[in-house]
């Protein structure tokens, strides 16, 4: 059944591969909503059933490389399932956005619908070696999404993403192979690797391997002073890329830290959780001052994803603090952290479908371009200052249900950290109600910027445009007002979590 | 019964989220829908005030969002609803925006819901949802005429500088967590182990002296004004800055337990009393006169709150509401009517209409402190007692007490006491249609105001200890009958005093007078300060991001191909040279190998015969 929701994907892409690129675009571009909207169908089929078990489920086992100890192995539990959910959600909403998309349709669909398997792929794979496959060629797809399909300077953005984060995933293997090492006898498979925890207690080494895995899903996050691979990459991507890449691409790095660096190096976390927690409280502060400074809506959007991925790993490392004790706090931290990877992703996703919007109509993503958008386009002005405040952390949204966890659950453990990390929600803030005012609000300037040909002023949000946006936003809703369906299956994991690291 | 708290809450919320999604399509049903929720809910809170209902639902692992009337709240809900109703009626009537009214009224349903949700929530998560959802709101109002800048400026300084104390909660509710209150119930916390609770109680004041605007937060409320009358009617009187002050009577048991900040409560609410006192009287501007007086009036409540009147905070609460919501919708109404907010402008306009001018002139008489009237008594229950314990914080109130009798007097001598040329005229008004409201509007501001007038009734000792038990609170402390006739006699004389006193230029020098005037500006330094250092340090940050993070990156990767030249110029070249090298060497054996292929028989022979030999020398070595 898992295995269907990864490949069902890369299978319509198998049968859409043959035709020609002349047929008409929408035979692609139907044809990648039908699969996405199939596929999302299905992953809801797999949280109701998985609502009913504990642990894992749907988990499936088949030798690949016997061996080298590598397997195909996948499940999902309470802390992968929501990311499995996000994906779909977000791949739905691109597919529906770009059902109108004319230019270069054809490899843009393929790309899309082979993005969609790998992604889908990592968050539900349970061994070392399948997770990394997935975790590069998700790189090398979004490579050719950026360079194929982006703007301006789409070319050295994209090959800049490319080799930073391959790097990454160098560091990556290095790690996996230190802990392939270290099993005995020697495997790839996380729930086996996660049982034993081989290098607990081996100070260097593990050390090392903690070192070189978390380098390389800190680059992946991005976490300061990693992260700067990504506005350029954000900037330049197409609307739709930069959704898929702020919205699942970063959570691989964090999800990466659940699901291997924190429970098959329990100890080593505990020793280095200071410094994760001190990565997270400058991610923090650094992400959203920096944002502050920015002049370019897209950009913007990009360093405020520094600031909130800042809290995802601040919960994490407070989590592995206070060993033994504060078990209520950590467990928050870890659900608050895995909830922000959600809210994130659905909020950021329509920050970047606006950005895309207001790229369309006015061809700049330069905020000082524009003001009063409000007048003649009021939904987009609505939609925009929902998100806005959402985006901020205002209650009855994802965004708050997520950072209150954290940041309660943070403080009970790493008071000071924590702390300092506080005024991250008054700049992130500020910043986003700035650009809220430039953008919508204000006196509208008698001759608009850059005319477009047909219409004189800014047309208001499509059909097809609302239609992608508003389920995400409603997701968000429904997370910030009746949140259990989606933490009980999250608590349940982070329970789990927190009792392996002590 | 639970369902009745969740209607209470919930009802307003969905309804005003519908309407204001609505556009220009629920422009005429808005207000009727609007004036019918905001009646429902008066009585549904009515019936929750009798039954009391409390539910809670799972939130988080161990934290509950829980709803119930208890404590304070019972007192409050019935005003809150009642002034939601009154300012809806009156917008809907007289000074309504009639450019999207059904996002303004979906607004203040949204707004007033959200203050119902403070106002019952028993544990910090829903305490701290309502309290924020509220501010955004209050955004969103105060921003409403979104075209001008100077509104959505203030809309912003007022949501940072709200949210900024409002970090103080999230503070609190960490250090509750961390001190042992793992549900965050707001009774759990007088429980708290040490260092915690007095860093959760400092936490929650200073979120309670932002929302409440009291010092040092005191100047987003004077930007506040920017906002449409009715919401600012609101905004004052019944929510929003009675937030914090609800906040602190509610939170009265963890504050008992922390003197200290205790003590600090009650020094900054007097302090603001006094120098908010003073702001209002050097007013010239109808509506910065009531706005500051509304800090002013808080600092009471917040007064109370630091000295554990609970019972006396919460009837001063009531008393205010009624008081400012009333004189904000008849200075609403005048804007609308004439055109200007400007006091000299407004001289005499008590006289156009009595209706008005009446209304006003009570609610002013209230504000004012004039004896037998609610807010004399209810400021009299706050002092009671204080004088024996803490003579300096009853001094500081009385003072306080006193420049209310000059503003609220200044007020009424204005609109009654027409300039020589006779009052002014209506005209056409900035917010809305313009003229003078219609004779249906009237009741919303006279029934405020009468109650306003005899609120007083709660502070009798035969009511007040009635009350006081039925919310589980301590019975106040009834002021002695010298302390009630010093304050009735202070009150009447300082008004007699004003009203002679006139138009003649108070014997304050000017400077003092213009640096007062300016409140909203006098803050900001304070408020500018961070924000511009804010501002400095995001570029520089954002400067060392693309100019040294980024270029290092870039240099890495510069090295990178660098040391792959020098590499391929010192070893590759080389070692490339070295295999050429060695080929010829090869090629030149090989060709020196050809040479014996003479193809001539004789030759090989003897070539033979040599290798024979040398084979025969190497065989006779070795052995």
């Amino acid at each position: 059944m898992l295995s269907l929701v990864v490949f069902l994907p890369l299978a319509v892409a198998a049968a859409l591969a043959p035709l020609p690129s002349t047929v008409s675009p929408r035979v692609f571009t139907v044809g990648w909503v039908c699969a996405a909207a199939v596929d999302a169908l299905l992953v809801l089929v797999v949280w109701l059933v998985h609502a009913a078990g504990t642990g894992i489920t749907f988990e499936q086992r088949v030798p690949w490389i016997p061996g080298a100890g590598v397997g195909y192995h996948v499940g999902v539990d309470g802390l992968s399932l929501p990311l499995v959910g996000l994906t779909s959600a977000l791949f739905l909403a691109c597919a529906v956005h770009s059902v109108h998309r004319t230019r270069g349709v054809k490899g843009f669909v393929l790309l899309f619908l082979f993005l969609q398997t790998c992604c889908l792929g990592l968050f539900t794979a349970l061994d070392l070696i399948l997770f990394f496959v997935y975790f590069d060629l998700s790189i090398v797809g979004m490579y050719f999404v950026i360079a194929g399909w982006g703007s301006g300077n789409a070319g050295p953005s994209a090959l800049k993403f490319f080799l930073y984060t391959f790097l990454g995933s160098l560091a990556l293997l290095l790690g996996f192979l230190g802990l392939y090492l270290a099993a005995e006898p020697h495997t790839f498979d996380i729930v086996e690797l996660a049982r034993a925890a081989p290098l607990s207690g081996q100070g260097v080494f593990g050390a090392l391997v903690l070192g070189a895995i978390g380098v390389g899903l800190l680059i992946k996050t991005p976490v300061f002073p990693f992260h700067t691979w990504m506005p350029p990459a954000h900037t330049d991507a197409p609307a739709v890329g930069s959704v898929i890449l702020a919205g699942v691409l970063l959570k691989m790095g964090t999800y990466g830290f659940v699901r291997i660096a924190m429970p098959l190096l329990p100890r080593t976390w505990n020793e280095y959780a200071w410094l994760v927690v001190l990565l997270g409280v400058v991610s923090v502060l650094y992400g959203a001052l920096v944002a502050f400074a920015q002049e370019d809506f897209k950009r913007m959007v990009a360093y405020t994803s520094v600031n909130h991925m800042g809290y995802v790993i601040l919960a994490l490392g407070s989590a592995g603090l206070a060993v033994g004790s504060a078990e209520q706090a950590r467990v928050l931290a870890v659900t608050g952290a895995v909830t922000q990877m959600v809210s994130h992703g659905l909020l950021t996703g329509v920050l970047f479908l606006l950005a895309g919007a207001l790229y369309a109509r006015g061809g700049t993503h330069a905020m000082g371009q524009y003001s009063g958008l409000a007048g003649p386009a009021p939904v987009f002005a609505g939609v925009t200052a929902v998100t806005v405040f959402a985006s901020f952390g205002i209650p009855g949204f994802s965004g708050f249900v997520a950072e209150f966890q954290i940041l309660a659950g943070a403080l009970a453990t790493a008071t000071l950290a924590a702390a300092l990390a506080l005024p991250g929600i008054l700049v992130t803030a500020a910043l986003l109600l700035r650009a809220l005012h430039r953008i919508c609000l204000g006196e509208r300037p008698s001759i608009p910027p850059r005319p477009t040909e047909g219409s004189h002023d800014f047309t208001d949000l499509r059909a097809n445009e609302l239609t992608a946006m508003l389920p995400l936003l409603g997701a968000a809703l429904l997370i910030g007002t009746l949140p259990r369906w989606l933490l009980a299956p999250i608590e349940a994991g982070a329970v789990h979590l927190v009792g392996a690291i002590g | 019964m639970a369902f009745l708290v969740w209607s209470l809450v919930l009802l307003p919320v969905l309804t005003g989220g519908v309407l204001a999604c609505t556009g220009t399509r629920g422009a005429v049903p808005a207000f009727p829908v609007g004036i019918a929720v905001a009646a429902a809910d008066l009585v549904a809170a009515v019936a929750a005030t009798v039954v009391r209902p409390s539910s809670e639902v799972p939130l988080f692992r161990g934290i509950g969002f829980g709803l119930a009337v208890e404590g304070p709240s019972g007192l409050l809900l019935v005003p809150v609803t009642a002034v939601v109703l009154a300012v809806l009626w009156f917008c809907a009537t007289a000074i309504g925006p009639r450019e999207s009214a059904a996002r303004f009224t979906g607004l203040m349903l949204v707004f007033s819901g959200a203050m119902l949700g403070t106002v019952t929530a028993s544990g910090l998560v829903p305490l701290l949802v309502c309290w924020e959802v509220m501010g955004a709101t209050s955004w969103a109002l105060i921003g409403f005429w979104w075209r001008r800048n100077t509104a959505v400026r203030a809309a912003n300084t007022a949501l940072l500088t709200t949210r900024s104390a409002d970090l103080g909660m999230y503070v609190a509710a960490g250090s509750a967590l961390a001190g042992g209150a793992g549900s965050l119930a707001l009774d759990e916390l007088p429980e708290l182990a040490a260092p915690w609770s007095t860093v959760a109680a400092g936490g929650l004041v200073v979120a309670a002296l932002g929302k409440s605007a009291q010092l040092p937060f005191h100047f987003w409320l004077s930007r506040a004004m920017e906002g449409p009358s009715g919401v600012s009617a609101l905004l004052h009187s019944a929510t929003m800055v009675a937030a914090g002050g609800y906040l602190l009577l509610r939170v009265h048991p963890l504050l008992a337990e922390e003197s200290g900040v205790a003590a600090a409560t009650a020094w900054i609410g007097a302090l603001t009393a006094l120098v908010l006192g003073l702001v209002a009287v050097a007013q010239r501007d109808l509506k910065q006169l009531l706005a500051a007086s509304t800090s002013a009036q808080l600092g009471f409540v917040v007064l109370a709150a630091g000295t554990g009147g609970v019972f006396g905070g919460t009837a001063h609460l009531v008393a205010h509401a009624a008081t400012k919501a009333a004189l904000f919708l008849v200075a609403g109404a005048w804007l609308v009517g004439f055109g200007t907010e400007r006091l000299v402008e407004l001289r005499g306009v008590g006289r156009v209409r009595g209706g008005l001018g009446g209304v006003f002139t009570l609610a002013a008489a209230v504000l004012a402190g004039l004896p037998p009237l609610s807010l004399w008594a209810t400021k009299d229950g706050i002092l009671a007692g204080l004088g024996e314990h803490d003579a300096a914080l009853y001094s500081l109130g009385t003072a306080a007490a006193t420049l209310a009798t000059l503003y609220g007097v200044k007020a009424v001598r204005l609109v009654l006491t027409p300039p020589p040329g006779g009052p002014p005229v209506v005209r056409q008004g900035t917010e809305s249609g313009g003229g003078l409201p219609p004779g249906r509007a009237i009741p919303a501001p006279a029934l405020l105001s009468a109650a306003a007038a005899v609120l007083g009734v709660l502070t009798l000792p035969w009511t007040s200890e009635r009350l006081s038990r039925a919310i589980g609170v301590s019975a106040p402390a009834v002021p002695t009958p010298a302390e009630g006739a010093f304050s009735a006699a202070l009150a009447v004389v300082t008004a007699a005093v004003v009203w002679w006193w006139g138009r003649r230029p108070p014997p304050v020098p000017a400077r003092i007078r213009s640096g007062l005037r300016r409140w909203g500006v006098f803050g900001t330094p304070l408020a500018r300060l961070p924000v511009r250092a804010l501002a400095a340090l995001a570029a520089a940050l954002a400067t060392f991001d693309d100019r040294v993070l980024d270029r290092g990156v870039h240099a890495l990767a510069g090295a990178g191909i660098r040391s792959a030249r020098a590499l391929e110029r010192a070893v590759e070249r080389p070692l490339n040279g070295g295999v050429y090298t060695l080929s010829a060497v090869v090629g030149g054996l090989g060709r020196t190998a050809r040479r014996a292929q003479t193809g001539l028989l004789h030759q090989y022979y003897a070539q033979a015969v040599v290798a024979l030999l040398a084979l025969a020398l190497l065989l006779l070595v070795v052995r």
